[in-house]
């Protein structure tokens, strides 16, 4: 179903090559700029962007999702880039978890982003998957956009009215909820420097390796400031205010390390499913954030 | 024939690694699945499912859906009405079951979520699946059952006319259970849950029919396990007598027991092709599948134990209670009574008693799925052992050791605790030495003083789980031997299935073997109803001791066929021939003519039939290990280990056994640790896709380590086979419950209920952290 630039196909019951198609119809284009995609998200209400597919494919395979147009900005080479700019990292929206696994800028710039990458999904997955997808879908369990919202990544966004720039904690609103407007399309996420002397750490239970995680924690431990995020345990990943309050000013020993993670699990309000309870995601905040201020501090905490 | 118990003299073939003769189509994607099939002028199908766990149809109405272009035609219960017969219970037919059959397609009511209420014919798959949002159905919601107390104390009745939810009840018991638990030291009464999964083949269900007007005759593409019941059940329904149905079985991607079995589907879309003069395809998607082909185990028990304080088990007390979902489907009553049957396992318990209370629920009605029962009754009574073996201070190997029947009391008999079954018996065997082997293979001495050890926050854990499998037998199974002219090669057609274990490989060499002929030129034709007049299929670890054996039957009547003809060929009487080597020779000698010979001598074709009966099992039986690590803040859970030793009677092909053993295992992990139909209060289905419904992956379990031995040939079969599908499957999650609770017996906690996830593991442990006080 490739067309030339620009051109819309219809994936139909009109189009004899839709045997085996499982979505409701829609229009499909392929547009060669990113100008020309804003152009055609803005003509139509129903349209929505094809990334990587690897949700939204099967939103549409479940028919959770009718759009009348998919704008597939696959070949808009302009959104592919990885680069350093005033020391920060910045990554098109179509970067595929496989280019930032290859990226030793990533490496270098990102430890975080780069040891997360290896909990998400598998490689298939991780071969078509973007970081725009990941982050405009807005799985409260997914990795990329924790990591992005812990090291306080900003999101641009752009329609043809214009472009917008909104700190992560603005662009996520909740559950496969973000700030985009239907004629919106992410095309780039900024982090800031990576400061030289910054230690980390990340955590994750998952049911087996690869799955969305039931609960996730980082650490970022700066000189003056240490950050704490959990993902998994409510409608977004979300830095623990109190938890970091607790840990202001103070030495990171055992006890502040535990006093922390102990406030970290009443922070937060998680929700149970089949493959967790809620008291074990409450709990396993504890444990994972415990877990990583021990790992990034090098203090040990469990005899 | 007579059985001879010691089998056939060592040969060429029997007994060799043989690579399958199918790999090479099937890595290099020249294997033929249902969806290669494809007809010309055919037409696809999309089918209607309940939304609804419980509610009364009050309309339906397809004018929009009929009026979309392509839509060919729509299919209620309106029009199957004067036609429909209800799918017929095939197996374990216990009493009351038959007031519970499904019919093709929902009437008045449906009675579960992915229950089929309509089905749409279109020019395209994709057509057909855009109608389907067009039909509107009115459903009056009712309340829904989904345990056994509310099937038991009914607010809500799934079948009105009947008045209840429970399908059957029953009670059945070997000696004198109450004297042994008045006489006994020791007792223990623990409740299990075994949840609910199945069998998710890589390939899901499919039909492609094709009705040719001009004969009367109906063909379908896409049939396999039970082929030729499947066939009767269809020409039935469809008025027609059954030479007029062919089921054709084209390459199967997997089956585990509940591919096959006859389906709504099997049905309606043979129905459709035959009303509308042209072929019908369905091919199940995958959420379909997890909501409509059938789910199993789903069983809950509460066991009681009897002992003396040595460990001797004086008795064993079960209420078993069985979900078996909205309707009684073709396997009708083997889930529980094979549960029931297999409460004491391979020990010698004089006392056995079970109540067995089968109740429907508004859920995906419940079949057999590889170990049916087994898998459940295992987790059940070996747990308990385990529970009991500590409160006596016994090691859990030694309890085992004191009570495994022993070989000098083969046969063994297991009384009659099957209601519609003669009493039963494990045929041969030495329990205890397979058991011992796999005790050494796994160095359990070593592992069993690391119980409980803590390594960096990791608790160690191993467990043991004994398990016995009758299956092999019953009723009958067909082959036919077909001398090939252009080569003399053979042709053999099989009664029994193929659902990817090596049939085309195994079956060949076991008629190598039995003409004393290469095995290369040995063509395998199985499934079909297009080759032979009956057949049986394949279940319960029975194609290579039921159709195997008629294949050793039918190339003797072959050879017996083809002798005056050599006679014939080389001017010598009958009596001074003797068949060496795939050719007859005289006695002294002097000549002697080959297969490729006499087929070109020969002016009719050279072919033979032959069957093989029997009505008595087969055990198969061994011992699973398995070490595990368990994270003691998360609950997380390694597999360090896993050791599986069984014995298989006659070994056809190891590469074969040892692949069934390994993949069985992999699947019996994942209704320990992973898998889980689950549904919600209101009879909603919570796991409708690989991403709820979790599956082991190839890189889940990387060490299991499978020993398949020959301690004991069957004396059903001239093979001496007995089953091997179903051994690796069968106790791991007796295994993993074992392993894992003796890495949490610091806490005391134990493992009750499957699968066991680390949120589960988590409660465990602060659960009794919280009632030591902690
Ligand atoms: C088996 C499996 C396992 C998985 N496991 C994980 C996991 O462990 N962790 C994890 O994080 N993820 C996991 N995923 C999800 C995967 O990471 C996401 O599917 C992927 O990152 C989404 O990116 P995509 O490019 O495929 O987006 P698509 O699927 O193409 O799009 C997703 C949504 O975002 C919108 N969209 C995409 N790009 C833009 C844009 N630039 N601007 C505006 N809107 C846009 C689309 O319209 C759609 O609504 C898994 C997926 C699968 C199939």
């Amino acid at each position: 179903m490739w067309s030339a630039s620009g051109r819309r196909l219809r994936a139909s019951s009109a189009n004899p090559r839709a045997d085996q198609v499982k979505p409701p119809p829609f229009d499909y284009a392929k547009p060669a700029s990113l100008s020309e995609a804003l152009e055609l998200l803005a003509s139509d209400d129903d349209a929505k962007i094809l990334a990587g597919g690897q949700s939204f494919v099967p939103v549409l395979n479940f028919r959770l999702a009718s759009p009348s147009l998919l704008i597939d900005i696959n070949g808009l080479a302009e959104l592919g880039r990885i680069s350093l700019v005033d020391g920060g990292l910045r990554l098109g929206a179509i970067v595929r978890y496989r280019d930032l696994e290859d990226s030793e800028l990533v490496a270098a710039e990102n430890p975080l982003l780069a040891h997360a990458l290896h909990h998400i999904a598998h490689y298939q997955i991780r071969n078509r998957g973007t970081v725009g997808g990941s982050s405009s879908h807005a799985d409260p369990s997914a990795e990329f956009p924790a990591v992005s919202a812990l090291c306080g990544a900003e999101y641009v966004l752009q329609s043809i009215r214009g472009s917008r720039v909104l700190p992560a904690d603005e662009f996520f609103l909740g559950a496969l909820t973000t700030a985009l407007e239907a004629d919106e399309i992410l095309t780039e996420i900024r982090f800031p420097p990576w400061p030289r002397d910054r230690r980390w750490a990340f955590e994750e239970i998952a049911p087996r390796l690869g799955d969305f995680a039931i609960l996730g924690a980082a650490v970022l431990l700066d000189p003056g400031e240490t950050r704490i995020l959990v993902f998994g345990a409510g409608d977004r990943a979300s830095r623990l205010p109190r938890a970091e309050a607790a840990l202001r000013g103070r030495t990171l020993d055992k006890a502040a390390i535990l006093e922390a993670a102990k406030l970290a699990s009443e922070e937060i309000e998680p929700q149970g499913d089949i493959h967790a309870t809620a008291e074990y995601r409450k709990a396993m905040a504890e444990v994972l954030v415990e877990r990583c201020l021990e790992r990034a501090s090098g203090v040990k905490v469990v005899a | 024939m007579q059985p001879k118990p010691e089998g056939l003299d060592p040969k060429t073939f029997i007994g060799q690694p043989i690579l399958r003769n199918e790999d090479a189509r099937f890595l290099t994607g020249g294997g033929t699945y249902s969806d290669d099939v494809t007809r010309p002028g055919m037409l696809h199908a999309a089918i209607l499912r309940s939304s609804h766990a419980h509610g009364l149809v009050r309309g339906i109405d397809a004018s929009e859906a009929l009026a979309l272009p392509g839509v060919v035609a729509v299919y209620a219960w309106a029009d199957i009405a004067d036609i429909a017969q209800p799918i017929p219970i095939r197996l374990a037919p216990l009493v009351g079951l038959d007031r519970f059959p499904q019919y093709c397609l929902a009437s008045d009511k449906v009675r579960f979520v992915g229950e089929p209420i309509a089905l749409v014919v279109a020019e395209s798959r994709y057509i057909a699946e855009d109608a389907l949002n067009l039909i509107s159905v009115d459903i009056e919601e009712l309340p829904a059952i989904v345990d056994f107390a509310g099937a038991s104390a009914p607010k809500s009745l799934l079948h009105d006319a009947h008045g209840t939810n429970i399908a059957s009840a029953y009670e059945v018991q070997r000696g004198d259970v109450k004297a042994a638990f008045a006489e006994a030291d020791y007792r223990r009464r623990e409740t299990f849950v075994c949840q609910r999964h199945t069998g998710v083949p890589m390939e899901t269900r499919a039909v492609i029919a094709e009705w040719d007007v001009a004969a009367q005759h109906m063909t379908v593409w896409g049939a396999t396990k039970v082929p030729f019941p499947n066939r009767a059940t269809l020409a039935k329904m469809l008025g027609l007598e059954d030479k007029s149905v062919d089921l054709i079985e084209v390459d199967v991607g997997g089956g585990f027991g509940i591919r096959g079995e006859f389906y709504p589907e099997d049905f309606l879309i043979p129905f459709a092709a035959k009303k509308l003069g042209r072929p019908v395809k369905w091919i199940e998607d995958r959420r379909e599948h997890l909501l409509s082909a059938q789910h199993s185990r789903d069983v809950s028990c509460i066991l009681e134990i009897a002992c003396k304080s040595d460990g001797t088990i004086l008795g064993l007390y079960a209420e078993l209670f069985v979900d078996l979902g909205a309707y009684v489907r073709t396997v009708g009553g083997v889930v529980p009574a094979k549960a029931a049957q297999f409460v004491p396992g391979p020990y010698r318990i004089a006392n056995v008693g079970c109540s067995v209370q089968i109740f429907l629920s508004n859920k995906t009605p419940v079949g057999t799925y590889r170990a049916p029962g087994r898998y459940e009754s295992n987790f059940f009574r070996e747990r308990l052992i385990d529970m009991a073996a500590h409160d006596l201070g016994i090691d859990p190997a030694e309890i085992r050791r004191r009570n495994l029947v022993l070989g000098s009391e083969m046969p063994y008999g297991i009384g009659k605790l099957v209601p519609y079954e003669p009493e039963g018996e494990y045929d041969t065997g030495d329990f205890v030495a397979a058991f011992e082997r796999a005790l050494q293979d796994s160095d359990w001495n070593a592992l069993n003083a690391r119980q409980g050890e803590d390594e960096d926050g990791w608790l160690h854990g191993t467990g043991l789980a004994c398990f016995v499998e009758t299956g092999g037998a019953g009723p009958k199974e067909t082959a036919r031997l077909v001398v090939r002219k252009e080569d003399g090669g053979i042709n053999l057609f099989i009664g029994s299935s193929a659902l990817g274990q090596g049939h085309e490989t195994v079956f060949a060499q076991i008629c190598a073997d039995a003409l004393g002929i290469p095995f290369k030129g040995i063509r395998v034709f199985h499934g079909s109803t297009t080759y032979l007049d009956e057949g049986y299929g394949t279940y319960a670890s029975r194609a290579i001791v039921m159709g195997g054996s008629a294949v050793l039957n039918t190339a003797e009547t072959l050879i017996e066929t083809m002798k005056p003809l050599a006679a014939e060929a080389l001017g010598f009487p009958n009596e001074a021939l003797v068949w060496k080597a795939g050719r007859f020779e005289t006695e002294s000698g002097g000549s002697s003519i080959g297969l490729a010979e006499l087929a070109a001598a020969t002016a009719q074709e050279i072919r033979a039939d032959g069957s093989f009966s029997s009505t008595r099992r087969t055990a198969s039986y061994g011992t699973h290990v398995a070490h595990v690590a368990v994270d003691r803040r998360t609950g997380k859970i390694r597999l360090i280990d896993y050791y599986v030793v069984e014995d298989v009677g006659r070994i056809i092909n190891p590469l074969i056994v040892h692949g069934q053993a390994v993949g069985g295992v992999v699947q019996g992990l994942g209704g320990a640790f992973l898998e889980n139909l689950a549904y919600d209060e209101n009879g909603q289905f919570l796991a409708g896709s690989f991403a709820d419904y979790l599956m082991p992956t190839a890189t889940d379990f990387p060490s299991i380590h499978c020993t398949s031995l020959e301690l004991s040939r069957a004396p059903s079969n001239p093979l001496g086979a007995k089953g091997a599908g179903e051994g690796g499957t069968t106790a791991a999650g007796a295994a993993i419950g074992n392993a894992v609770s003796a890495a949490l017996r610091k806490y005391g906690a134990e493992v009750h209920e499957l699968p066991v996830t680390p949120s589960k593991v988590w409660s465990l442990i602060a659960q009794a952290k919280a009632a030591a006080g902690q």
